[in-house]
Formats: structure tokens, sequence, C-alpha cells
């Protein structure tokens, strides 16, 4: 016997870091196929099919709508605008999140009779989300157009890398808790709440000027919610305006007047803590993935 | 020659965990209440490039938990375990089928989960679906897949990803069997490519028809790694030494181990036993062969097989014949005969005798023989004792052979065969 041929794979020891990022580049066509199975299967057999993704957010409009301008009266001018240029964020990272959270678990068939990089599991359900999130822009542009509402196109390019600051927030996040879940099903119950929480701890149907001056103690807390960030450079890309003055004639601010450079910076540290929670995230994962078969 | 796995030291420790909650692991500060038991302990083998290797056990012998870990599925508690990096597992086929995506779109689905590109795909699809034959139904959504045609797509797609090492888990088990001759053909094909191939079954013909080593696994530890015909033999033990099958071995008053084997029959008494008057009664079987004195239960083939049979008669009975018949698992009548058939003259019985049955050589291979013992009148006419199939015995054949008669071969081949002389051959028949 000469020992193992050099392709060989020692499959007992956890592989490193760098080989598992291969491993899950090699199966990259999967994370598509599964991220396409899904959706398919989602609305499989259901008339409306796709619909459903895009009627979910209107429907949220209006009840907000109705509660919030109707008979609230917050006065905030085109709010059907300004909650949908953050509700879609907040959608797409609490649907990725909840997926991702729950994907191993739903997955225990696969997991207990096929070999395959575990962590497609999470990002697929990231992808689902994603995909949703394009869906429900459309719900956004049939509103812009309906109000014939002009964007501030000064922070639009600001779209595409808070779009991905999220997507790899709510990846790493989903990572880490997909694993957890395994041990603790509680996750996903408790997540539920803390997703709630969290949903009214960002400014989306509230603004942030009601809260913080800008600059003050309570913007820092305000910003310490990974999420503001990105909702607010939604915000500012989409609704624009910063503020607003009542019927009484008291001036309100809406949204803080950040630069784009203001904006990348906060982006810039949510990045950072992502990819330290992806670190994390990848060591849980790598650790706990071994026992996920006899585990589920 | 290379070595296609290699696997050193690997335990395997399971938890069984009782609680899995958050509430409970507060409740518990943490602990959590488990129990463990190893299903594999210092396990070490090496399998050559090429090779096919059987690995067989009872169930929870631990020959899946093995294949699993093999596969990368479970993780080792300890030890390692190297292996070519492109395998196919064939654990259940169809795992991650999708119920409510058509056939093809699992193809692809499922191709790319066992790590095949969607161009490779492409390339191999219609060969996937002649293979699986369901041309027909490849667009119809799986869920309403008879279970056969699901495990031929699974089969189809697992065994297209051309792997350097299949693993099988029992899946051959599965479908009808012209699918498992196919699947057998294929899994031959596999063998004259050079792939190494093992698999779990508790099938020993298998075994023996495909591998060309065996590994015998017995509650975590290997009990025998050899040929398959060991491989068999040992396996069978192991299954009689434990309580795997529902047969008790009858011991005579002093606890001698008398090597008859009872079966337990659920089945109602046949048509001939409930003839019997039971004037003559048989009270006592022994089975003798030479393998008992060695402590095995069973006989190699061509090994002399005694039964002594021991009967009671309250009254003075005249006209009497014993019969003995020997049947396989099917029902087959391997063989008949009795006293009279003999040309043995019994005497009248009355009180206790005994009748001794002596085969100087079984020649049977593979297999779990039925005996059934009867005493008659010499016209058959009226039916004293009759046992059906009460007893069984067991034949283990060490070779390769196949089948069920042991039939003595040699094969020579001839040196100088004669000219092919038109003038000599003989024509066509008219």
């Amino acid at each position: 016997m000469d020992g193992l041929p050099s392709a060989a794979r020692v499959v007992s020891a956890r592989p490193t870091l760098p080989a598992r990022l291969r491993r899950l580049w090699a199966y990259r066509e999967l994370l598509v196929g599964m991220t396409r199975t899904a959706l398919k299967v989602k609305y499989k057999n259901s008339a409306l099919g796709f619909v459903w993704s895009m009627l979910n957010p209107a429907l949220y409009l209006v009840v907000y709508y109705v509660v919030f301008q109707l008979i609230l009266k917050n006065g905030l001018p085109y709010f059907t605008i300004y909650l949908l240029s953050g509700l879609l964020v907040w959608n797409l990272f609490s649907a990725a999140l909840a997926g991702a959270t729950g994907s191993v678990v739903t997955n225990a068939g696969l997991i207990k009779k096929v070999d395959f990089p575990r962590e497609i599991l999470p990002l697929a359900a990231v992808g689902a989300a994603l995909v949703h999130f394009g869906l429900q822009v459309l719900v956004l542009f049939a509103a812009l157009a309906a109000f014939r509402y002009n964007v501030n196109w000064s922070y639009m390019p600001l779209v595409v890398p808070s779009l991905f600051v999220l997507l790899l927030l709510a990846a790493s996040l989903g990572i880490l808790l997909s694993a957890i879940n395994v041990y603790m099903r509680d996750m996903q119950h408790l997540l539920e709440l803390v997703l709630l929480a969290w949903f009214w701890g960002t400014p989306i149907v509230w603004y942030f000027g009601l809260v913080s001056k800008a600059g003050s103690n309570r913007s820092i807390i305000l910003l310490l919610n990974p999420v503001t960030a990105v909702t607010l450079t939604f915000q500012n890309a989409i609704y624009g305006r910063l503020s607003f003055t009542d019927k009484t004639g008291v001036y309100h601010q809406i949204l803080p007047p950040y630069t784009n450079l203001q904006h990348l910076e906060l982006l810039g540290v949510v990045a950072l803590v992502s990819v330290g929670i992806l670190w994390l995230a990848f060591v849980v994962f790598g650790r706990l993935e071994g026992n996920f078969a006899e585990e589920l | 020659m290379a070595n296609a796995v290699e696997v050193r030291g690997v335990s395997k420790r399971f938890r069984i965990h009782h609680d899995k909650s958050l509430k409970e692991r507060v409740i518990t500060f943490g602990r959590s209440s488990h129990e463990e038991f190893f299903a594999l302990s210092d396990i070490n083998i090496d399998i050559a490039v090429g090779s096919t290797v059987g690995l067989l056990g009872h169930n929870g012998s631990g020959k899946s938990t093995l294949l699993k870990c093999v596969a990368g599925i479970l993780s080792p508690t300890t030890g390692t375990i190297a292996r070519v990096e492109k395998i196919a597992a064939l654990l259940e086929l169809g795992a991650g089928f999708q119920q409510d995506l058509t056939g093809r779109e699992n193809v692809f689905l499922n191709g790319s989960i066992l790590g095949m590109s969607k161009r490779d795909l492409e390339k191999r699809f219609d060969d996937i679906v002649a293979f699986s034959e369901l041309d027909q139904f490849i667009d119809s959504q799986v869920k309403h897949y008879s279970s056969g045609m699901y495990v031929r797509l699974g089969f189809a797609i697992a065994v297209s990803v051309e792997p350097e090492l299949l693993l099988i888990d029992e899946v051959l088990a599965v479908g009808d069997e012209a699918f498992q001759r196919k699947c057998l053909e294929r899994v031959r094909e596999f063998q004259r490519e050079g792939r190494t191939i093992v698999f779990v079954t508790h099938a020993p013909d298998l075994v023996r028809q495909i591998c060309d080593r065996a590994v015998v696994l017995d509650h975590g530890k290997i009990v025998l790694d050899g040929s398959p015909g060991e491989a068999v033999r040992s396996f069978r033990e192991h299954l009689f030494s434990g309580d795997a099958l529902a047969v008790e071995t009858t011991t005579t008053g002093s606890g001698r181990h008398t090597g008859a084997v009872v079966r337990s029959r659920p089945t109602a008494p046949s048509a001939m036993e409930q003839r019997r008057n039971l004037k003559v009664r048989i009270t006592d079987v022994t089975f003798e062969h030479p393998g008992l004195a060695e402590g095995r239960s069973y006989l190699l083939p061509h090994e002399p097989l005694g039964i002594r049979v021991t009967y009671d008669a309250q009254d003075r009975v005249e006209d009497v014949m014993f019969g003995i018949a020997i049947y396989d698992l099917k029902g087959n009548n391997l063989f008949g005969a009795n006293t009279k058939i003999m040309g043995l003259e019994v005497p009248p019985a009355h009180g206790l005798g005994e009748i001794r049955f002596s085969f100087a050589d079984v020649p049977l291979l593979d297999g779990t023989y039925l005996v059934t013992l009867a005493i008659q009148t010499r016209d058959e006419g009226v039916v004293y004792d009759w046992h059906e199939q009460q007893w069984q015995f067991e034949v283990m054949n060490p070779e390769r052979t196949a089948g069920i008669v042991a039939m003595p071969l040699s094969v020579s081949l001839v040196e100088n065969p004669p000219d092919p002389n038109p003038n000599l051959n003989p024509g066509p028949i008219e």
C-alpha cells in the first residue's frame, strides 16, 4: 500500500476556513439551485404565485398608512414612500435572517444523507429573501410612479453598498444562528420576538429625527442598531426629504443630513462588524456542523 | 496499490439527549442529561483503489455509521479518516428530492447537491433519464412517482456523478428485480472501470457475488476482515449467537447442546400434522455434525450430518415407517426418503426407540435448510406423527461459488486442442 493518492481529503478533521470557503465556492451552482428551488416550492400550486410576495408589503403599506397617517396623523409628507423605503429593507433583513436560522433544521433529511457544504443552506435562504426583495421593489416603483415622486439621485449610488452590507449582516447572523438552532430549537422562536422588537427599534414606521438631533448621544445609541445605517441610506436615497414644517409651523427633522461620506462611514462600520460576526459564524458553524447529522 | 480510504483508530460516540429546549437547559443549568454509547470503537481499515468491499453486520453493528463517517456526514469522535475527494454516497436514493418539483428539476437540484455542475448534468441528462426509464414522467412532479420510480431516478443521478469511490448503503435492496439487476450491472461496470466501492448490506449473497473483500462488524468492532466467504460465515455465526433471529436451540435435560435448531413457526399445522394420532411420537431430535465439536452451529459443504430421532409408542404398534424430507427456505423439496424406500425393516414399536438418519455427505452450499420428520404406516394411510419443516440446519460456504448445490468442480485448460478438421467435425444435425 502506498497510502492515499494526492487528491485525498481527511474527512475526519475539521477543514480550515480557506478550505471551507473554497468548497463553498465550488458549490456555488448549488446555492443558485437551492435559492431557485426555495422560490419554486414556496409558490408551486398557488394561482397568484409571486404576486403574494408583493401583496405583503402592499398590505403593510395600507395598514400603516391608515394607522399613522389617518388616525395618528403624524403629518409626514408622502408617508407611503417613506414607509416603503425602510420597510423593504427590513423585510429583506428579517426574511433572510428568519429563513437562514431555520434552514439547517428544515433540511435535516438532506444533512443526514448527503455530504455538501452545509453553509449553503442559510445562504440559500438569504438568496431567496433577496429575490423576494426584488419583487417588493416593484411595489416601491409602482408607488413612486403613482405619486410621481422624485427620488434623491445624489444618494442613489449608496443603495448598492448598503444592500451589500445588509446581506452580509443577515448572512453572518443567519449562519451563526442556523447552527445554534440545531442545538437549541428555541432559537427560532426567540428570534421571532427579537425581530419584532428590532423592527420597532429601527426607524421605519417612525423617523430618525423624532428621537435625536444629529450628533447627540441618542443618535449614537440609535446607530448602534446596525440595520439603522442601512434604512437611513435607503430613506435618504429614495424618500430624500430631510425635514418638514407642519401646519402649526413647527419644524421637524426627519432624516439626519448626512453626506455620502458619512453614510459610507456608517455602512463601513456595519460592514466591519458584519465581517467580525461572519468570522465568528464560520468558526461556530464549523465546530458544530460535525454533529449536525446526529443532532437532527 | 494506493488506498482510496484509510480509516485509523476511528471511534464514534453517540449521545442520546433527553431534552433540547432552552427552558430545560436553564432548569438543569446548562447540563443536559444524556446516555452515551459507542457505535464504533477503534476501527482500522484500509481500502485499496479499485477494490469492492462489503460491510456486513446486523442492525446496530455500526456499519452504516462507519459508511457515514467515510462519506463525511458524521464526524468520528476520535481517529482519522482520509479518502479520495470525488465520491458518491448512496445512503438513501432520492434524498433531497423536492416533492413539488418535477423529475427534471430534481435531476438538476439533486445533481448539484451531489457536486455536479450544471454543464455536466446537461450532458448526462439523457443518460439519467434513459437509465431511470422515466422518459414519460420526467416532467411530472416527483410526489406523483411510485417508490420504484423514485428510487430509479435517485440511483441514476447518483451513479452519473462518476465517483472514484462509491458508497452504497442497502439501497440495492429496494426496487424490483429488474431494477436491482440493472443496478448490479452498473456496479459491475464501476468495478471494471477500476473504481472503488464500499457497500453496506446484510445480504450475504450480494457480498459473495460482487465483493472481493468483506468486513464483518458487530457492536461497533471489526469481527473479521477477509474474503467474502469467510465473512459471510462469520456474519452468520454472529447472527446466530445474537438474538437477531427467532430461533431457539433445544437442549436436553443435562443441558447438552444437541445441535438441533427448532424453528418457531407461526403458521397453522399442515394437513399431515392435523392427521397425526400420536400413537408413535417423536420425543427428541438431535443433529450431529463435525462442526459441533468445534463450537460452530453450521455445516460446511460436504460434511456428514446425522439426525437422531427418539420416539415413544405407548402401545405396541406393528406397522411403522419413518420418513425424512429436506427443504430449502423457498419450500423446494431437496430430498425425501423413508425407511421403506431405503429397504429397512422396522420392528414393531413399543416404548422408547431411536432411529438415526445419517447423511455421509451434505452436498449443499449456503443456506438454511428445513427438515420434516414423519412416522407413518408403510402404506402411508395412517399418520402417527408428523413435524412439517420443524427443524433447521445451516450450511455455510467458505468459497465464493454460488448457488445451493455443492457440485464438485475442477477446471482445466486443454493443452494443444486438436486441429479443427472439417472431416472429423460432426455436421449439423439434419
